[in-house]
């Protein structure tokens, strides 16, 4: 285990001045996820243009550095990009942080990829995995739109 | 009572965790177990194994024996009248669950109430609120004081002419406030009610006498005490086990069974339905036998120290908050710190060998209360020693470093 691959700097700083921790105006899509073990809680919205492209991304809530930070950087990255996209983009990070060693996915470019990377280090605190998926989980859950809160005990 | 040497009675001590010597103070959660405990299991298992109470053969007569001879130690410790009011459980969480059932089922109907606090563990509110649901009953919660405890006053406050039952808990387990039962006993018995104690951070630390405190039940969780997972007592007064219905019906618990009619056991066989943890109650026996050998005064006298002691050790490091500052207080203590996570402490604490609790303790009603999710918990244990604080607060420290605060 290494703690320094866990608390990286750019973790650090996300963790303490999250991105786009507020509440998107005139969202039209948006998701709740909870983590009960911890009582962690989420809210993800979205704003899709006509072109169902992301416009804007935003999350409220409060959570560990580790939570924080992963959703800071997930709006960071997802912004900008298609609606159809996201899916992929989500298994890809969701497989990573179990157990892949890199990441593969096609609608993320090599920048991009950087700095999703530095959430690796989770890989080797199972018991803290779930703060970094939870708000992942709950962006799909806002994608596909179905009501239910997401609950990160739902999850392997 | 010289307790330098203590660790070396829990095994567990000499592994090292993360490369580091264990400073468990997560005891609030579950404590340790010293060697005699796990011996006794291992011997019972290897030498002694029989069920209980059914087959006559030499093993199960032995086996029933040391069965029975838990209980009349339990029944010692506590100072309880009769020995038929110990009931085992498989915990403490199953002893409040056959209050709420039984007691509900026979005495409560819609709109009584039920008094619990802000400060109880699920385990002693949920199963309340599955007669909210059933019976249409109400739960009142006594709000917490400004220092984190539940004043005999505030108790007294909520009781009405609906209050059937009243369910404390004895020690919080988030702030460590010792609630005064006794008083809260005499209170409740004054307008006729009963009281119902949740003793799991009480058991293990405190002086316990069953006849004193007056209480009608009282609920302890075995491996919170030194002992063996999976077992718990249930201390009620005779005339509520014999006026409550069973809970669990099965082997065990009947007297006689036709097509047409069951009768039940007496006490306390008609609240032990099928085969019970007979290795766990044995061992469970060297448990009690381990307190008494320290004295529970000299555990009691040694924990309040050291409380005490961690008290000022992290009032001195600032930006560490103490939740709650209740006058009496038992053996945990929780702590946030501006800026980081109850998660990440622990997950840096761990990096150090330092077992403690983040979290919500099973505590969301208290945690909303006090405006936060989650909170850090140093829980103490009779192993625990001042090292153990100090190596504590160098950890916090080391947080703060990551954090990048001063």
């Amino acid at each position: 285990m290494n703690l320094k691959e866990l608390y990286q700097e750019i973790i650090l700083e996300h963790g303490k001045n999250p991105r786009n921790l507020r509440k998107t105006e005139n969202f039209n899509k948006e998701a709740k996820g909870y983590n009960p073990l911890c009582g962690d809680k989420v809210h993800v919205y979205l704003k899709l243009n006509e072109s169902n492209k992301i416009e804007d991304v935003s999350f409220q809530g409060s959570g560990c550095a580790i939570s924080m930070a992963s959703a800071s950087i997930m709006t960071c990255l997802v912004k900008g990009k298609e609606e159809k996209d996201i899916k992929e983009i989500v298994e890809d990070f969701l497989e990573m942080i179990k157990d892949k060693p890199e990441l593969s996915s096609k609608n993320l470019n090599k920048d991009e990829k950087t700095r999703l990377m530095c959430l690796s280090g989770v890989k080797q605190y199972p018991m803290r995995v779930k703060c970094a998926t939870l708000s992942w989980h709950t962006l799909t859950s806002a994608i596909v739109g179905d009501n239910e809160e997401i609950n990160t005990e739902k999850f392997g | 009572m010289n307790l330098d040497n203590i660790k070396n009675q829990f095994p567990i001590f000499s592994n090292k965790i993360n490369s580091k010597n264990l400073i468990y103070l997560d005891s609030s959660n579950s404590s340790q177990k010293p060697k005699t405990v796990i011996d006794r299991l291992n011997s019972f298992y290897s030498n002694e194994f029989s069920n209980v109470g059914r087959s006559v053969h030499a093993l199960a007569v032995a086996a029933t024996n040391n069965y029975e001879n838990t209980r009349i130690s339990v029944q010692k410790y506590l100072n309880a009248k009769h020995k038929d009011e110990i009931v085992f459980t498989k915990g403490a969480t199953e002893a409040i669950n056959l209050v709420a059932n039984t007691f509900g089922q026979k005495y409560l109907k819609e709109n009584d109430e039920v008094l619990i606090t802000e400060l109880e563990h699920h385990s002693n509110y949920v199963p309340w609120h599955y007669l909210r649901q059933i019976k249409g009953i109400k739960v009142e919660f006594a709000e917490i004081d400004q220092h984190g405890s539940v004043s005999l006053e505030n108790i007294e406050k909520k009781i009405n002419s609906k209050t059937k039952i009243i369910a404390v808990t004895h020690v919080s387990n988030v702030t460590g406030a010792i609630l005064p039962i006794k008083k809260i006993s005499q209170l409740a018995h004054s307008k006729n009610i009963p009281v119902l104690v949740d003793g799991c951070q009480g058991a293990p630390h405190l002086k316990l006498d069953m006849q004193d405190l007056e209480c009608d039940f009282y609920a302890i969780s075995c491996h919170k005490m030194y002992g063996p997972t999976g077992l718990g007592i249930l201390y009620a007064k005779k005339k509520w086990l014999e006026e409550l219905p069973p809970y669990q019906g099965g082997g065990g618990m009947i007297k006689e069974v036709t097509k047409n009619n069951i009768t039940y056991a007496g006490l306390p066989n008609k609240y032990e339905a099928g085969t019970m943890q007979t290795a766990q109650i044995v061992a469970f026996k060297e448990s009690i036998k381990f307190i008494e050998n320290i004295g529970i005064e000299n555990i009691m006298n040694h924990e309040k120290d050291l409380m005490n002691y961690t008290v000022e050790i992290l009032r001195k490091n600032n930006s560490v908050k103490l939740i709650g500052n209740p006058k009496e207080k038992g053996a945990a203590i929780s702590f946030t710190i501006e800026g980081i996570h109850p998660h990440d402490i622990a997950t840096i604490l761990d990096e150090d060998g330092v077992a403690i609790r983040a979290g919500h303790h099973c505590c969301q009603i208290l945690h909303a209360k006090l405006g936060m999710f989650a909170t850090a918990r140093a829980s103490l244990g009779v192993y625990n020693n001042k090292d153990d604080i100090d190596q504590l607060n160098n950890s916090i420290n080391k947080c703060k470093k990551i954090f990048g605060l001063k």
